[in-house]
């Protein structure tokens, strides 16, 4: 077994060892239906499909996904368990996928709990199925897309806390990049290639056509990218404020 | 073999450690003193290639610790200061996860959880969460991982720090055990560790080495190296009787005791009989007569702050 996964399967053994994991999935699971039945108008719609479930998935993740993060590395650095770690015959890429991974596969998790919504629209119409398939990809690749932030500034500090509200700000601006408010204040007046490359950051430029149905590799490789970026910006932070 | 060439760390501006150089050999246990903040944890975090070195190199058996550091590092154990350890696990899952990322698979993992167990004797909290154990078995944790691979350098931030006299006495002759064939590097303040299990010592100030040699040696530097130690039951000028012998040096009262006298030797020989002979033949009304040997603790106190001073 590699270095990676021995890390993953402690990291995701760990947070089911604390309440952590299963308090976020009860929460998860809990706001999530009360979105999409309540605000989202689930049964009213008379639509056999699951956007009002996935509309607010940007706005949920907001503030779950930083929860999780926050502790990645902040605690490793304040318990000192990182210098135990990193003088363990391990690659600092495994620590930071492992960790990473560990993180990802909880939201997964949660993410799949949420089943019983997709079964609802099937019993109750006939939804297409594709569509809502790629939907839930998207929506934890989004998930990663934000993890990936939280998993950066976590290593920026030793306060699980800071490093909550920083992760909390940076993905609001991200969310808020795809947003056609905003956009629609700067048409005009900036060059549609700015408003252009603008909106292409933001993330529900990307999760919006997904959750439609509008199957886009390219939305995906955004993701893939973004999650990438950051993590490789995590090690970096890794390196330098290891000593600190 | 450990190589340590020119290491030097820079924070900023401050210079934590400052051209270094060393090497340990197979059976030394090396104490590694200074004052805090003078270095000691920083060097091992450098040695175990935590950080990164500014300048210069370390190395543990021919590879680098930067160059291959996976290599180097699997020779290494290492408890880190505060014996760090993830408290949501049990000691079985910790030790278990250890054994894993050092490589062990199946069978061999059982077998190599169990023997640190039964050698740190953490048998009776195996299943215990690491979080609700007591400061001393939380240190034994760490203990156990570091020595998981049997691996030939030992590198030990203040192991003791912390314990009770029994546990200390316990983790010193798990150190003494271990070192036979191998490279034990302990830092420590507490002196009477070093005496203890320590073939060699290195004492640190300000990042630099300011004195090397075993135990010995170094007491021998004390200027309380072969004085006599002499109880009186009254008043009596010792001073005088040993006016005009070459080998005497002062006599220094105790600062503690007014009856205890320290009588110096001025060379390198005992002056231990000529002393008694003296003391028998003017009948010094001793209750106590020894000879002492250097004081550790006074070599560290001059050479550290002989550095202080310098800066």
């Amino acid at each position: 077994m590699g270095n990676l996964s021995i890390i993953f399967k402690r990291e995701l053994l760990s947070y089911f060892a604390t309440p952590l994991a299963y308090i976020f999935i009860v929460i998860f699971l809990v706001v999530n239906g009360f979105l999409t039945f309540d605000f989202g108008g689930f049964y009213v719609r008379g639509q056999a499909d699951l956007s009002p479930f996935f509309a607010f998935h940007p706005f949920l993740y907001l503030f779950m996904v930083p929860a999780i993060a926050m502790t990645m590395w902040a605690d490793e650095r304040k318990t000192g368990t990182i210098e135990l770690l990193l003088t363990l015959p391990v690659n600092l890429r495994d620590a930071i996928l492992g960790k990473y991974l560990a993180a990802w596969a909880l939201i997964g998790i949660a993410l799949c709990l949420t089943f019983p919504i997709w079964i609802t629209a099937n019993y109750l119409g006939d939804p297409d199925n594709g569509v809502i398939f790629a939907a839930y990809v998207g929506s934890w690749f989004m998930a990663g897309a934000y993890l990936a932030i939280g998993a950066c500034l976590s290593a920026c500090t030793k306060n699980p806390v800071i490093a909550f509200i920083l992760t909390v700000t940076i993905c609001v601006i991200f969310v808020l990049l795809g947003y056609p408010f905003l956009l629609g204040m700067l048409t005009g007046w900036v060059p549609q290639i700015i408003i252009d490359a603008i909106s292409s950051m933001g993330f529900l430029t990307h999760f919006d056509s997904i959750s439609k149905g509008v199957f886009d590799v390219r939305d995906f490789l955004f993701f893939g990218v973004f999650i990438a970026a950051w993590l490789f910006a995590s090690a970096v932070v890794i390196e330098l404020k290891k000593a600190s | 073999m450990i190589e340590i060439n020119n290491l030097t760390k820079n924070f900023d501006q401050f210079t934590a450690i400052d051209d270094l150089t060393f090497t340990v050999k197979e059976g030394e246990v090396l104490g590694f003193l200074g004052p805090n903040g003078a270095g000691k944890s920083t060097t091992m975090k450098l040695i175990t290639g935590f950080l990164s070195a500014s300048h210069g190199s370390v190395s543990i058996d021919g590879f680098d610790i930067s160059k291959n550091p996976i290599e180097a590092k699997s020779l290494m154990g290492y408890l880190p200061e505060g014996a760090p350890s993830y408290g949501d696990m049990t000691t079985l899952e910790f030790l278990n996860f250890v054994a894993q990322i050092r490589g062990y698979t199946g069978e061999e993992i059982l077998l190599r959880v169990q023997r640190v167990l039964d050698e740190v004797e953490l048998n009776s909290v195996s299943q215990q969460t690491i979080d609700t154990l007591s400061k001393g078995f939380k240190r034994r944790v760490g203990l156990a991982q570091a020595i998981m691979h049997d691996p030939k350098v030992l590198i030990l931030d203040e192991p003791t720090d912390g314990l009770d006299p029994n546990q200390k006495h316990h983790v010193r002759e798990l150190i003494k055990n271990l070192a036979r064939d191998k490279i034990v590097i302990i830092s420590t303040h507490i002196l009477e560790e070093v005496t203890a299990v320590c073939s060699r010592a290195i004492i640190i100030a300000q990042g630099r080495i300011v004195a090397d040699g075993t135990p010995a040696e170094l007491e021998s530097r004390s200027k309380y190296h072969h004085a006599v130690s002499v109880r009186l039951s009254e008043n009596y000028d010792l001073a005088a009787d040993l006016t005009g012998i070459a080998e005497v040096g002062d006599v220094e009262k105790d600062s503690e005791d007014d009856m205890v006298f320290r009588i110096l030797a001025s060379g390198s020989k005992s002056i231990f009989s000529q002393v008694s002979e003296i003391a028998q033949t003017r009948h010094w009304p001793v209750t106590e007569f020894h000879a002492s040997r250097g004081q550790l603790e006074d070599v560290f106190r001059t050479v550290t702050q002989q550095t202080q001073g310098t800066q």
